[in-house]
């Protein structure tokens, strides 16, 4: 554990100057290139913020009725006996279908519990290795016009259960 | 799919407030949220700008091109029967790549032209097998003509066809029916879905903006978990497609 704290440290500040020094070596101009990059990300930003407006309003809707507490309490007595906590379960189905929909709910869990508490720890790897699944198959399939996607499911389910079982361990660890 | 979602979480929400009577808290909740969304998209304007413009150092440094290269014999292992020249190679390589960088909007469309290759690829499939079953059916015919000849005939006749029809599946002539996804396309696809992101860089921004001491703490431990999952969608890949060959 001791090494995956240590990367966690280190891997941001190496790689920018891996990618820096590399630069700066094949007299690129570094600068110019850094400002294009920073205008697109500046405009995905934009792109997606009509979208994180939505989709926090129906989160924050939903929080203050009450619902994701009953809706926790209601899927905690399934999930307690495999060792999964109850307030993750919504952000974790509702990744399979949208992920920025379950931004939404990560921020939520953020407020809620803090991003440093053992639910803040597991939702933040949670979100960061599984990917949605829904979405993207229907779009992928869209393009090469097929509509039976055979053992594509099965084996998109089974890298989520893996990576979620990998994140309330590997949290559980930290 | 959005779509539903969205709406039923606010139909749900106003419902399910007004039973417990939280509707002045929803109301509050409403207005917040939307605040708060601004709020983060500004943290997120910054964090997003610089890790962009650090690829875009990346990409002119060749270090995007240098490790698409460098994914040749992965690729090799995860598609054992994609010839060594399709085009759809390459997109699948940028696809890969770009999803580990994170880089969403590069990785898509690089994405769907892999989709598009590879259905193109199966199409070509589709019309080798085509010729090929048409042979078979002709054999066929001669055989039941020959039925009313003798016997040994038809013996040795029934065994070229079999021992014809085996050679053309192992020489890679056999296809997924039209509108059926191909082997390669599922393995991509479990893969991509798999999540290849190193680096979840809006994950730490969300952290930051919440207060968190220290943000990129999950690092590691979603490198870790990241590959763990990827190891798993290679896993299912190759057992699946070992059984399930067309």
């Amino acid at each position: 554990m001791n090494f995956l704290i240590f990367l966690s440290n280190a891997v941001i500040p190496l790689l920018i100057f891996y990618i820096v020094a590399l630069g700066l070596s094949r007299r690129q101009n570094i600068y110019d290139d850094f400002i294009k990059g920073a205008a697109e990300g500046f405009k995905t930003v934009l792109n997606i913020m009509p979208t994180l407006i939505g989709l926090m309003v129906a989160v924050g809707v939903l929080r203050a009725s009450g619902f994701l507490d009953f809706l926790a309490k209601l899927l905690g007595s399934l999930t307690s006996y495999v060792h999964f906590p109850a307030e993750l379960v919504p952000v974790t189905i509702v990744k399979l279908f949208s992920s920025s929909a379950a931004t939404g709910l990560l921020i939520d869990l953020f407020k809620e519990f803090g991003p440093d508490s053992p639910l803040g720890t597991t939702a933040s790897i949670l979100m960061s290795c599984t990917e949605t699944i829904f979405y993207t198959m229907s779009v992928y399939f869209m393009a090469a016009h097929v509509r039976k996607s055979r053992y594509t499911l099965a084996g998109a389910l089974f890298t989520t259960l893996v990576g979620t079982a990998a994140s309330v361990i590997l949290a559980g660890l930290m | 799919m959005l779509n539903y979602l969205w709406g039923f979480m606010l139909l749900i929400g106003v419902v399910y407030g007004a039973l417990t009577g939280n509707l002045p808290a929803l109301t509050d909740a409403a207005l917040s949220s939307a605040k708060e969304a601004v709020t983060l998209c500004v943290t997120m304007l910054g964090v997003m700008s610089f890790w962009m413009g650090l690829m875009r150092i990346a990409e002119g440094a060749g270090i995007l091109s240098g490790a698409t290269r460098k994914l040749t014999p992965f690729l090799r292992f995860l598609f054992p029967r994609l010839p060594r020249e399709h085009p759809a190679n390459k997109y699948i390589a940028t696809n890969m790549i770009a999803n580990i960088f994170g880089l969403g909007w590069a990785a898509t469309p690089a994405g769907l032209k892999a989709m598009e290759a590879l259905a193109e690829l199966e199409e070509d499939r589709r019309k080798a097998a085509g010729t090929h079953s048409g042979r078979a059916e002709e054999i066929h015919k001669n055989k039941a003509g020959l039925l009313s000849g003798r016997a040994g005939e038809v013996h040795r006749d029934r065994t070229g066809l079999f021992s014809g029809q085996s050679k053309g599946v192992s020489a890679g002539a056999s296809a997924m029916p039209q509108g059926a996804a191909s082997n390669e396309m599922c393995n991509f696809l479990i893969i991509n879905i798999s999540s290849l992101q190193l680096i979840p860089v809006n994950i730490i921004a969300y952290r930051g903006q919440y207060g968190s001491v220290n943000p990129a703490a999950i690092v590691g431990p979603a490198i870790a978990a990241t590959i763990l999952s990827t190891a798993a969608g290679i896993l299912f890949c190759k057992v699946a497609d070992g059984r399930r060959r067309p």
